[in-house]
């Protein structure tokens, strides 16, 4: 390096108004950063591998998961395999993929020091943090469709995409079938939201990303313990972990709203609060360190 | 408030604490256009603090800080138009390359800046290691980066902590002719050290900080004028020299130093009429050369001087290891 000094080019004046860059290029970036981290796929990862697991282990046994819904099914149809992997999954496996990043994504920065890289720049902290949630509900929701796509097109390959039997015993034809899947990953997109806002905000606060994680984790495994008190079961359709249910309404028929319209408003409950609180965090904190 | 109205830097009563430490401590602080401004002090000072507070990294417990005239807690980022630069060392994302990192940074400044990666790219030499990661600069390098980071805004305010800070002779060179290039095209500067030859060289005036106080706010020749030039000399009888130089009008606190002496004089005259008065006594001089001011023996003159409390008020008196470590840090 020699003389650099030389080429500095020379400072333009800048213009009178500034346009600013908005949450919309924030976003995209943020999604490029998760896109060059190895705990993005570590995420996408176990979202695909377990439902390549689960058929394999369905081939390897004899029995089946016949206590759950649509686990009599999963030989006759692979449209009754993600709703059987959905139902495993709320346990802990989707919590888990959805702290991942979302529990990683502010504290990771503070790790790094780029907090004050950013926050230097044109853009103002809301609108980092907005888009910062925003990338972690498109993380979530890649994996979800991951998930719930392998298990679908291995399941469709092994056992054909036959009509699916409905929670109340009647014939949904596949086409139809494959609607409400969808309709129902929008329902379990809305539990999986809060989770994400809940992480997003240990991120915030602890500055840490295994703490948050382990966080966001342990209060959705203790929601589900509270669910198993039986004094307590007064409170278990207000629990998150009920919330991650709510979208078998959907395959009956007819199809039953009220668990999808009361997850939508207790799942707002969680994450409204948990997103205000992290996004005041954010806005008022130090950025210190690194 | 308009930006016409305002200085580029105007800080008014900054006070920021960590439990008992006050790191900052009623600063204040005014950069006029077009200057360069030096940030001085040692490590502790709260040379780093401040300039958060003024980037808006930090809220202040006291005060207020404004950039051409806006207040980054109150505006955000729109406080920082013009502005760039950055505290400690430059951090980037490891995962993402050199370049990665500059186009990520060019879209959070919005506008023209994604346009001028190439050169700022060039302009601190890193062209060729470009679509390397992050995670394998080195030191200097990501002091480059950190730069090249902060030309793409165009800013007419610099805000560098340090910059010359873990890097070889040649590295600080560049950086401090980078420096001096962008100042002289108009660019307002302020530079923190804690190398007093760096700010000499840079600076038309400082703030010299101590335990988060401004003590010194000025210009820099004036407070090399005002306290006085210290010369070191060297010749072949030290003990003659030295009752010579007691007698000498003009030249005052003459010390004995291991070999030869040093004294302190305003005028360059009287160091003339020392050199002459030497010679006219048999006095041979080996060596006769200016000192340069260490931080601190500044910090002594002027904590001495202006009747603030003793310089070790939070220093244990007799700290020899402390001393040493001070002197250390002092010197270049
Ligand atoms: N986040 C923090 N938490 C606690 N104390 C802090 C924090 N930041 C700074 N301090 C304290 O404030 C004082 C000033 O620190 P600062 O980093 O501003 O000094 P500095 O002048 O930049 O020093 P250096 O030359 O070492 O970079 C120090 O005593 C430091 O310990
Ligand atoms: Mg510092």
């Amino acid at each position: 390096m020699s003389a650099i000094a030389e080429r500095a080019p020379a400072p333009a004046a800048p213009p009178a108004s500034r346009r600013r860059p908005g949450v919309g290029a924030i976003y995209r970036w943020e999604l490029r950063k998760l896109r060059a981290q190895k705990r993005t796929f570590l995420g996408f990862g176990m979202a695909v591998i377990v439902p390549i697991i689960f058929i394999v282990a369905l081939e390897l046994q004899k029995g089946g998961p016949n206590d759950v819904p649509f686990g009599r099914y999963v030989r006759e149809t692979g449209l009754a395999i993600p709703p059987v992997l959905l139902i495993f999954g709320s346990i802990w496996l989707f919590p888990l993929i959805v702290a991942l990043v979302a529990g990683d994504i502010v504290a990771n920065e503070d790790g790094n020091g780029t907090l004050k890289t950013i926050l230097t720049r044109s853009v103002d902290r809301h609108q980092v943090f907005v888009a910062k949630t925003l990338a972690a509900i498109t993380y979530a929701l890649a994996a979800l469709l991951l998930f719930a796509g392998v298990g679908l097109l291995l399941g469709g390959v092994r056992y054909g995409l036959h009509p699916l039997t409905s929670l109340s015993g009647t014939r949904i034809e596949t086409g139809r079938a494959l609607e409400l899947m969808a309709a129902a990953l929008g329902a379990y997109l809305l539990p999986v939201i809060a989770v994400a806002a809940i992480a997003l905000l240990l991120s915030t606060v602890t500055r840490n990303s295994a703490a948050a994680i382990v966080g966001a984790l342990m209060i959705s495994l203790l929601m589900q313990l509270v669910g198993i008190i039986s004094g307590l079961a007064a409170i278990k359709p207000y629990l998150l972990s009920t919330q991650f249910d709510a979208w078998q309404g959907l395959l009956r028929e007819p199809a039953d709203w009220a668990p999808v319209v009361r997850a939508a408003w207790v799942c707002a409950l969680y994450a409204a609060p948990a997103f205000l609180a992290g996004l005041a965090v954010f806005v008022r904190r130090d950025v210190a360190g690194g | 408030m308009s930006e016409a109205a305002g200085h580029p830097i105007e800080a008014r009563g900054l006070v920021k604490r960590y439990g008992h430490v006050t790191a900052v401590d009623h600063v204040d602080l005014t950069v006029e256009a077009g200057c360069v401004y030096g940030y001085l002090g040692p490590n502790g000072a709260g040379k780093t603090t401040s300039l958060r507070m003024l980037l808006g990294l930090i809220r202040p417990d006291e005060g207020v800080a404004r950039l051409f005239g806006r207040d980054p807690l109150q505006e955000g980022a729109a406080a920082l138009d013009g502005v760039a630069g950055f505290v400690e060392a430059p951090r980037f994302y490891p995962y993402l390359t050199g370049r990665r990192n500059l186009e990520l940074m060019a879209a959070l400044d919005g506008g023209d800046a994604g346009d001028r990666i190439d050169g700022a790219l060039e302009t601190v030499d890193l062209a060729d290691r470009q679509t390397d990661k992050v995670k394998g600069y080195s030191h200097g390098m990501k002091q480059r980066l950190g730069i090249a980071a902060a030309l793409l805004r165009a800013p007419r305010l610099l805000l560098l902590d340090e910059p010359t800070t873990g890097l070889d002779p040649a590295g600080m060179r560049d950086m401090r002719q980078l420096v001096r290039r962008l100042a002289d095209e108009g660019m307002t500067v302020l530079l923190s050290s804690h190398l007093m030859g760096e700010v000499e060289e840079l600076c038309d005036r400082v703030a010299i900080v101590r335990s988060g106080r401004v003590i010194y706010e000025g210009a820099l020749d004036a407070l090399l004028k005002s306290t006085g030039q210290r010369y070191r000399l060297r010749t072949t009888d030290d003990e003659r020299a030295f009752a010579i130089c007691r007698a000498q009008p003009g030249v005052q606190e003459v010390l004995g130093a291991g070999d030869g002496l040093t004294f302190a004089a305003d005028q360059e005259r009287a160091v003339a009429d020392l050199s002459v008065a030497l010679v006219e006594a048999g006095v041979a001089i080996t060596a006769l050369v200016p000192a340069a001011a260490s931080l601190e023996e500044l910090f002594f003159r002027l904590t001495e001087g202006d009747g603030l409390p003793a310089q070790n008020g939070d220093r244990p008196a007799p700290a020899p290891e402390g001393a040493a470590a001070a002197s250390r840090e002092a010197s270049r």
